[in-house]
């Protein structure tokens, strides 16, 4: 790490420390999940030598892949539909200004702050309440709800950054109104689609609570999953799951921040 | 004459609704001829860029027409317009190359891919960025941005080339440059240039003729010396250089003509031509550079007395401060002669000759 002299954090002496033991407190219990999956040992708190079996295991467990692909395609379900409808609700509040305009952008954001456990009960309810049958689709309609506003909000912050005469001058160049979306819109936003699509895809993947309370037997997804084994002991498959997981979260989140950083 | 190109017709153009109601435009008439490199003035606020948006299919008129060689544009998007727009911030597409862009409006017109070559080709040539075609915009400096944005809005052959303030973000060199280059583009293509400007000086340098817009409504149209020679209005003659600005009534001259009293015994004749719509506290313009400074027991005619306030020396001219009897003072500004003594002193008592047609009689 490059120390800047003139930076007046570095006069503060523990800050060193400090930092390490912040450092520590976020992401050792994870390296430690990390490094228990390569553990030989059953017990997971004895260490007695190095092993991908686990692995093995894991990628063999018809139980673990079935609910791996449930998992898949509910986020990839809801990746489609949020994007899509954050993209035409981001393209739609830039048109200009209107009443309530702020009203609609606080609703916009509102599913980030609900707890979720809210939501899900409320979900719940309103499914049994119109007799739709739990499962796969249900749980693909909440995860929408809630994938939403992560989409939306780096496809806004493209729009707000891009030169509104951009469009203007295609149209102004006999470009009707779809082909300039086509040709000018669309591949300026796309760095903030494909991050907000990304987001979304994790958080979707990731989510415990909502899935739990509208899906029903047979739409197991993988968080679900884990948590079942889990219940049952802590084990190195479940170490190695886990970190499989954050693998893929990873490098999906870090796709979509390399994206959004794309500048013309 | 030659042909009109552009007709604006009782345009007015007002923005929101209710108390927030804002009025762009009132009742704009203006006539825009074929090859004409014709330019609207004003303060920010005027109406000028409202008026070029129209003109462009940006926004709707709320009340009036706008014809283009006779046919009436309203309804029209943007796109179904043979008019091409600079834009302010030059609005060049950034993902694409500095030729994707020159043919873009070509492909939208189907025109095929080698005439588009072509023709793009044919245009760098014509902003003299010839080697540029394969550069992204973020890589060429203001001023070739500037020649890319004007080579992409010619590329199509408009009818009518809309330019939107295309120069205030250069420094002071490169819009010299810049003025140059795009009154030599307007004469090597033939294209109608519409030019919008808060810049008089840039307005006097390239127009054929200038509008001279204020509060959303054109107050005089004519050729840069017309307007600041002739201005009609007090705000013209103020906008556009340097003006005194007098008032007086107007009374019969020993003449026989017409003449201008600013009280007791400070009389001066009209030119002959000058009819006034009112006689009591008519308002009057007269240009710094017109008037000169004589020995105060001169025996001329339209004669002010007055007694010099302050003196700035120039170089090529000198500015006095003549403060006229009676109250109103005046600036004076006389090209410097030989150079050897200032003629007059801080403090001396002179004459200040206000030649007939100097004077300009204004619309308050």
């Amino acid at each position: 790490m490059k120390v800047d002299a003139s930076n007046p954090l570095w006069r503060f002496r523990g800050i060193t420390s400090t930092a390490m033991l912040f450092f520590a407190y976020l992401y050792l219990p994870i390296v430690i999940l990390i490094a228990l999956s390569f553990n030989e040992n059953r017990l997971a708190t004895i260490w007695t030598g190095f092993t991908t079996d686990w692995y093995v295991a894991a990628l063999s467990n018809d139980d673990m892949l079935r609910a791996a692909k449930n998992s898949l395609v509910i986020a990839i379900s809801a990746t489609v539909i949020a994007t899509i409808a954050a993209t035409l609700a981001a393209m739609g509040m830039s048109r200009g200004r209107f009443r309530g305009e702020t009203g609609v952008s606080a609703i916009l954001a509102l599913p980030l702050l609900v707890p979720e456990v809210v939501t899900a009960i409320a979900t719940l309810l309103f499914f049994v309440a119109i007799g739709i049958k739990l499962g796969l689709v249900t749980i693909i309609i909440a995860h929408t709800v809630f994938c939403i506003p992560f989409a939306y909000l780096p496809i806004r912050a493209r729009i707000e950054g891009m030169d509104p005469s951009l469009r203007e001058a295609a149209n102004d160049l006999y470009a009707n109104e779809w082909q300039a979306f086509r040709r000018v819109t669309l591949p300026l936003l796309w760095p903030g689609i494909l991050s907000g699509a990304m987001l979304s895809f994790i958080i979707s993947l990731d989510d415990f609570v909502i899935s739990y309370f509208v899906g029903g037997a047979g739409a197991t997804t993988l968080p679900i999953y884990i948590f079942g084994m889990i219940r049952i002991g802590i084990t190195p498959e479940v170490n190695a799951i886990s970190a499989m997981m954050l693998l893929v979260s990873i490098v999906f989140v870090s796709i979509s921040f390399i994206i959004d950083r794309i500048r013309y | 004459m030659s042909e009109v190109v552009i007709s604006a017709q009782s345009v007015g153009k007002t923005f929101g609704s209710g108390a927030g109601k804002v009025t762009a435009l009132k009742d704009v008439s203006v006539d825009i001829f074929q090859n004409e490199f014709f330019t609207m003035l004003g303060p920010s606020g005027c109406g000028k860029t409202t008026l070029l948006r129209l003109i462009g299919g940006f926004e709707q008129a709320t009340s009036g027409k706008i014809l283009l060689e006779g046919q009436e544009l309203n309804d029209l998007p943007p796109f179904k317009r043979p008019i091409n727009t600079v834009f302010q911030s030059y609005a060049l597409f950034p993902h694409l190359t500095v030729r994707q862009n020159i043919t873009f409006g070509l492909e939208m017109k189907s025109i095929s891919r080698d005439a588009a070559n072509a023709r793009a080709d044919e245009m760098l040539e014509l902003v003299q960025l010839a080697d540029y075609g394969d550069r992204v915009p973020n890589q060429l400096s203001g001023g070739q941005q500037q020649r890319i944005a004007l080579a992409r809005a010619l590329a199509p052959a408009p009818k009518v080339l809309l330019l939107d303030e295309p120069l205030s973000a250069l420094d002071l060199k490169l819009r010299k440059e810049m003025q140059i280059e795009l009154k030599r583009l307007q004469t090597e293509t033939g294209i109608t240039f519409v030019f919008v400007t808060h810049d008089q000086e840039e307005a006097l340098a390239m127009s054929d003729r200038i509008a001279v817009m204020q509060s959303g409504e054109i107050l005089q149209v004519g050729a840069p010396r017309d307007i600041y020679e002739q201005p009609t209005h007090r705000f013209v003659a103020d906008f556009i250089g340097d003006s005194n600005f007098l008032r007086g009534d107007l009374v019969d001259a020993a003449n026989g003509g017409r003449a201008i009293s600013f009280g007791e015994g400070r009389v001066v004749n009209l030119a002959a031509d000058i009819t006034p719509a009112k006689t009591k506290d008519v308002s009057v313009s007269i240009r710094p550079e017109r008037l000169t400074i004589t020995d105060a027991n001169a025996p001329l005619d339209n004669k002010l007395g007055g007694t010099i306030s302050s003196i700035t020396y120039f170089g090529t001219d000198t500015t006095y401060r003549v403060d006229l009897d009676g109250g109103a003072p005046v600036t004076v500004r006389m090209q410097n002669g030989d150079g050897a003594t200032a003629p007059f002193g801080k403090g001396d008592r002179v004459g200040v000759v206000v030649p007939a047609e100097a004077i300009r009689v204004l619309v308050d």
